[in-house]
């Protein structure tokens, strides 16, 4: 899908991301580039041809999409600082590679595969604290492979107003939560449910084979679903 | 009273997952993603059906499964509106800097 062509006054991105902020984090929003209607026709850029050469260009073109490339790069890594420096390394690797953009991919879906790898390399760099095993956070079973499960408020959230589930408090014991899932577990939760890759880019971005990212994308849900669970007893249904 | 129950039930239960065309709730497990990705057989989505049919732990697994992978979701979507709404103005300019050097060599 080639990128549409927007003009330089109005960043499309925001009224779109007011509307939906999750859709334009993931790619659906247009990308902001200089329009070329000034050309003579047989003569037409690419649309990012003006990136990194035109100075209102580059800067629109970095204003438009640095927000969506941080909370991605935050999602990843966790850590604010270390996600600006994942952006700065993936504008870095955009603009030195933009020539060589072929344009057979949307701009932006090039771009997000960009500030992942990033994201996933400083991960990697950083090795963070000791992780917590996942075995701990798993369904359990009986003998006869009966599920031995205390029973969830989680089940009955389906009916809940939104407004109940994301409290500021709330949504900070849900973001610790995922936090405490370990780092090659969360990783592939965060590709496939959140940046809505496929197991096959999944598989290619962390290196795991796609029978390792299915089963670990199981185990991470499972176990964030018993890490939630206790944040939601007593919630008034 | 309840213990009681729940250890007769939990009997009935380990005989049921033995007959045919039944499966235990650990094989369940197993294939839980393949179902919510719609990437089971017929055949394998009738047996996943039939075992969430009569089985409540499992009915209530799924479902609190799929609210923790709701919730995370919003809770996502809720910090990038943040992140969006608020994008940091010294990285912008960090950005444009170090693509100002690049572009001068």
């Amino acid at each position: 899908m080639q990128p549409t062509r927007k003009g330089y006054s109005e960043l499309d991105c925001d009224a779109q991301i007011k509307h939906n902020a999750s859709a334009a984090a993931r790619g659906d929003c247009d990308l902001n580039l200089p329009e070329s209607t000034d050309l003579a026709p047989g003569t037409e850029q690419k649309p990012h041809a003006l990136i990194g050469q035109d100075k209102t260009a580059t800067e629109q073109f970095v204003r438009a999409n640095l927000g969506w490339m941080l909370a991605v790069a935050k999602r990843i890594v966790t850590d604010a600082a270390l996600a600006e420096d994942v952006v700065q390394d993936a504008f870095s690797n955009v603009f030195k590679n933009l020539e060589t953009f072929r344009g057979d991919a949307a701009l932006k879906t090039w771009m997000h595969r960009i500030v992942i790898n990033q994201a996933l390399m400083a991960l990697r760099k950083q090795r963070r604290r000791k992780e917590q095993p996942i075995d701990e956070l798993l369904p359990e079973f009986d003998g006869s492979g009966c599920r031995i499960d205390e029973p969830s408020m989680l089940s009955h959230l389906a009916q809940t107003p939104e407004a109940l589930l994301l409290s500021s408090d709330r949504r900070q014991q849900v973001l610790a939560s995922i936090d405490r899932l370990p780092d090659s577990y969360r990783v592939v939760l965060m590709l496939r449910d959140i940046e809505e890759m496929s197991t096959a880019e999944v598989a290619e971005m962390t290196g795991l084979t796609e029978t390792n990212v299915k089963v670990r994308l199981h185990r991470a849900r499972a176990a964030l679903k018993k890490l939630l669970s206790p944040l939601f007893e007593g919630t008034a249904l | 009273m309840n213990i009681m129950s729940n250890s007769v039930r939990q009997r009935i239960r380990s005989i049921m997952f033995k007959l045919p065309l039944m499966i235990t709730c650990a094989e369940f497990e197993a294939f839980v993603t393949a179902y919510l990705d719609g990437s089971l057989s017929n055949t394998q989505r009738r047996v996943f059906e039939f075992h969430l049919a009569v089985c409540r732990e499992c009915r209530d697994y799924l479902s609190a499964y799929q609210s923790a992978m709701t919730v995370t979701r919003d809770v996502l979507d809720a910090e990038t509106a943040d992140t969006l709404a608020d994008v940091p103005e010294d990285l912008v300019s960090a950005v444009l800097a170090a693509q100002k050097l690049q572009n001068r060599r």
